[in-house]
């Protein structure tokens, strides 16, 4: 691995080959112990899905299981999205099984019960979780319980009222048309002879604006004076990533194209991506988990930030709900159980800290990833349920052991 | 030979992008005060840290020989058995904790059933207590004690671990003069029952009184070491030793003229935010354009609530007062709304109040401005990068660069990104609470003239501070607070330490 420094002004003339050397190699190992604790959860995701490919015989990596693993985690996705946003602000969110569970059951009442179109349904769910993450931000922004208690009592209340929605009964079938924003795709958009031509071009867009956004983040970390990896080496990890990403597309595009469940997942990624690096609501997300008071006297509003954060969480439960019970083709009073826990899991394993103020969007969605890869793999390999919770615990484990080890070893206390 | 309790011998420490030290030397003699000086980020608490284990052996390069021994701890328990006791710039108590339960924490008094006894661990903390000078019940819980009090709990618990030789890094830093001069009495007496101390300080004057030699640190090296018995060392000889050259003055000069009132006050009164009972009471003063007031008073005199206070009511319950800037009366019921109106208020807590530690220079500099940066509610992070880039230059901040974590910085360097956080709010009225607390003698300057620049250009500076002498040389006007009341005011040329010190002492009764 080769490594430039890059010092103030560009081309700077090297100075003595012996100096070059002797930063040279304590670089090295600064850019690696800082890589591996940055990237350390990525390398984890490839090392998983990799071990899975070999445990079935490459069946994981089949265009009908890729497409099956989107559709299935979708929402956990969706939930961690919000839930490490919470963490990051220092709290937790205990109830957003529950919240699932209730804002799905409300739309299968509009819908199902009501013969409302499905779009009322999607609007009543979002409705309901607006309202009950406005119900959660009140008590802990405002009237300062914490969060950890708030949200037990919203799972067993939330939990209560599916039941009384429901009427203690499963609620089912929906309307087609409802059932297609979990299970629905773009296809043939664009023609392709066996593969959809579509679907590999969002993705090659998506690619090239991947490099792009790289190719501009290394360009600010020079202009600070921060160590990069040299050049081909940064084209290099550019290029894993877009063939990996490429391949994904194929074998999508070659099974039924573009799930729409992607889409919405996509876009949600890069908004709250977005939101959380760059808008002023992020930077006040991770300064009230960094240090409370210290935002506070720095003029963050504090009591109005904790109550977006979870009014977003809310919000983002009804849409993992919505796609639920898409999905599961209707509404059951058991819904969502413990998807709290997967949720907090993908966060924690993505980098996520306990303390808060440190996690990352991103990170959530490869600890999320990293937990629906196994699930999957393990299920195609027919193993035990039992079996499967025991490892997924001590993944969980071992992936915040890892996580708190490379921070000592980085020298950070 | 000089009979030598320690050795330390090329201490070399490398962090991540920041070597700490480079070859440090220190000799400490069987029974003395040894002082050690040096600029901030000289790497002194880092040295401290290697003897003391809490970065253990193999993870520096050099030797340590304790009482003619070589040590390579591998934690501070280690340290503690060999009889090595340290306490941090950051007290480590337990505020929920009593006195006795944090002086024998992790090292508690049991009974013959293995369980904690607590008559012989109350019987014992109280001892400790009397011969620290401290005269409080061991079962007090420790967050009830002022800092200057906490300070000696620390050393109470060093005793309880049959210390021998004691590192106390910054003891004074948050005590004021009274507090400080107890504490150095208690190093003394320490020293006459043969207890060898390290002594850390900012404070060049205590160390003058103190020490028996003084180390001085300049960049990870060790530059000298003075023997303080020798008439011609002086606060000057160190100063010259730990910044390397004479500094000229302690207190940069000002012209001052005062324009018009900037901010007024009246009658500010706020309640405790659980008790009942007022902490700032009918509080009422001014400050112009291109002056700079002092606050003076005792700890517990109520200068840091009444200033955080008048910030967007950060502290406490309003009862009743008003705020004029301009002469116009404003109401700022937030922070935000107090930030908007152009007032800063730098604590005197950086890491509990000031800074969030975990993240980078740059975004904690852009803390209290990210409106001002932002547009359309995203933040402009070149803008913000060139605010920080300029900050660290102006401000002499010493970090790899504006994306290295503030933890990890020195004190000092702490301190000066909280100013920079306040500076880029372009305040008119800059409220610095004990703006100098342990920062170097060279830093203290570079404040002192930042302060001047800041009035030159018309603002307006409050300063709180417990050093009375920092007060006199860099206010206009002084007002003197005690017990929640301004008990009088005096311009700088007719104060002074005595005439201050009634005043910070005078209770309950009102000056005209
Ligand atoms: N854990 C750490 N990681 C990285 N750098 C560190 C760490 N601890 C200290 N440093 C760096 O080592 C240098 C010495 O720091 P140290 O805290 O020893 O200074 P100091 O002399 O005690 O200063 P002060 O008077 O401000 O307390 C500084 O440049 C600091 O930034
Ligand atoms: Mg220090």
């Amino acid at each position: 691995m080769t490594v430039t420094a890059p010092r103030g002004s560009q081309k700077k003339d090297t100075p003595s080959a012996a100096a070059v050397v002797h930063t040279g190699t304590s670089e090295i190992r600064e850019l690696f112990t800082r890589n591996l604790r940055t990237s350390g959860i990525y390398i984890a995701l490839v090392a998983i899905v990799a071990l899975f490919a070999g445990l079935t015989g490459g069946a994981s990596l089949g265009p009908g299981n890729i497409t099956n693993i989107v559709l299935q985690y979708s929402y956990i996705l969706i939930l961690a999205i919000g839930m490490v946003i919470v963490i990051i602000a220092g709290h937790i969110d205990l109830s957003v099984g529950s919240v699932v569970a209730l804002t799905g059951a409300v739309s299968a009442v509009v819908v199902i019960q009501y013969g409302q179109p499905w779009w009322v349904g999607v609007l009543a769910a979002l409705a309901t979780g607006l309202a009950i993450g406005a119900w959660h931000g009140y008590w802990v922004a405002y009237v300062g319980i914490p969060a950890f208690i708030v949200t037990l009592a919203g799972m067993l209340l939330f939990r209560g009222l599916t039941l009384v929605v429901l009427n203690n009964v499963s609620l089912s079938p929906f309307p087609a048309d409802y059932g297609q924003i979990a299970s629905g795709f773009l296809n043939g958009l664009l023609g392709g002879q066996g593969y959809d031509l579509f679907t590999l071009l969002i993705f090659a867009i998506a690619v090239i604006g991947y490099a792009f956004n790289q190719y501009r983040t290394r360009k600010t970390l020079i202009s600070y004076n921060q160590l990069v990896p040299s050049f081909p080496l940064f084209i290099a990890k550019i290029l894993v990533v877009a063939i990996a990403v490429m391949v994904f597309a194929w074998q999508l595009a070659i099974a039924r194209g573009m799930p729409l469940v992607l889409i919405m997942l996509a876009i949600l990624i890069m908004v709250y991506s977005v939101i959380m690096q760059r808008s002023v609501f992020g930077r006040q997300v991770y300064a009230i988990g960094g240090n409370v008071v210290a935002a506070a006297l720095s003029g963050v509003k504090v009591r109005t930030v904790n109550f977006w954060i979870f009014v977003n969480m809310g919000l983002l439960s009804a849409v993992a709900g919505i796609v639920f019970s898409s999905r599961s083709n209707g509404a059951q009073p058991g819904a969502g159980n413990m998807f709290e826990l997967d949720a907090i899991a993908a966060a924690f394993i993505g980098g996520a800290a306990v303390t808060g103020g440190v996690g990352k969007v991103v990170g959530a969605m490869a600890g999320g990833l990293i937990m629906a890869v196994m699930s999957n793999g393990m299920q195609l390999m027919g193993i035990d349920q039992s079996v499967q919770s025991v490892v997924k615990g001590l993944v969980l484990m071992l992936a915040v052991a890892f996580d708190i080890y490379n921070k000592r070893r980085a020298g950070s206390r | 030979m000089a009979d030598h309790i320690l050795e330390m011998q090329s201490i070399t420490k490398t962090f991540p992008g920041v070597k700490a030290l480079s070859g440090v030397s220190l000799a400490v003699e069987r029974g003395e005060v040894h002082a050690i000086c040096g600029e901030n980020g000289a790497g002194k608490s880092t040295l401290m840290k290697v003897l003391s284990g809490v970065y253990p052996a193999g993870s520096y390069g050099g030797d340590i020989l304790f009482k003619g021994q070589t040590c390579s701890f591998s934690g501070i328990r280690d340290s503690e058995h060999a009889g090595i006791v340290i306490i941090h710039q950051e007290l480590a108590l337990v505020p929920h904790l009593s006195i006795a339960e944090n002086i024998f924490l992790g090292n508690e008094r049991r009974g013959a059933s293995g369980l904690i006894d607590w008559h012989k661990t109350n019987a014992e903390a109280a001892e400790l207590l009397a011969s620290v000078g401290l005269r409080e019940e061991p079962t007090t819980p420790v967050g009830q004690l002022g800092v200057g009090k906490q300070q000696l709990v620390e050393i109470a618990k060093a005793l309880s671990k049959e210390v021998q030789l004691l590192i106390l890094d910054e003891p004074t830093a948050a005590l004021n003069d009274n507090d400080s001069a107890h504490l150095l009495d208690l190093v003394r007496a320490l020293r006459d029952r043969g207890i060898t101390s390290i002594i850390i300080s900012h404070k060049l004057n205590e160390i003058e009184a103190i020490a028996d030699h003084t180390t001085v640190i300049r960049d990870g090296k060790t530059v000298e070491t003075l023997d303080m018995t020798d008439p011609d060392v002086n606060v000057d000889r160190i100063i010259r030793g730990m910044v390397g050259r004479d500094l000229e003055a302690f207190y940069p000069d000002r012209d001052s003229n005062p324009g018009e009132v900037v901010l007024r006050v009246e009658d500010w009164t706020v309640k405790h935010p659980t008790q009942d009972r007022l902490v700032v009471d009918g509080a009422s003063f001014e400050v112009r354009a291109g002056e700079v007031i002092g606050v003076a008073g005792l700890m517990g005199a109520g200068r840091t609530e009444l200033m955080m206070s008048l910030f967007g009511r950060s502290y406490g319950k309003f009862v009743s007062g008003k705020i004029f800037m301009h002469g116009k009366e404003i109401h700022t019921r937030s922070v935000a709304a107090a930030i908007e109106a152009r007032i800063a208020y730098a604590t005197e807590d950086r890491k509990a109040f000031g800074l969030n530690l975990i993240d980078d220079i740059a975004r904690n500099i852009s803390a209290a401005s990210l409106g001002k940066l932002a547009s359309w509610g995203f933040v402009n992070h070149h803008e913000e990068a060139r605010a920080a880039e300029f900050a660290m230059k102006s401000m002499n901040i010493k970090a790899p660069n504006v994306k290295s974590i503030v933890g990890k910085l020195s004190g000092g360097n702490q301190q000066k990104v909280v100013l920079s956080k306040w500076l880029l709010t372009d305040p008119e009225v800059l409220i610095l609470d004990e703006p100098t607390r342990g920062i170097d003698v060279g830093a203290k300057y570079e404040i002192y003239t930042l302060i001047n620049s800041f009035v030159d250009a018309g603002k307006a500076v409050v300063v709180i501070s417990s050093d009375l002498l920092e007060l006199l040389g860099t206010c206009d006007r002084i007002y003197a607070l005690s017990t929640g009341r301004i008990t009088g005011q005096l311009p700088a040329a007719e104060a002074s330490e005595e005439r201050l010190m009634t005043l910070m002492t005078k209770e309950k009764e009102l000056t005209a």
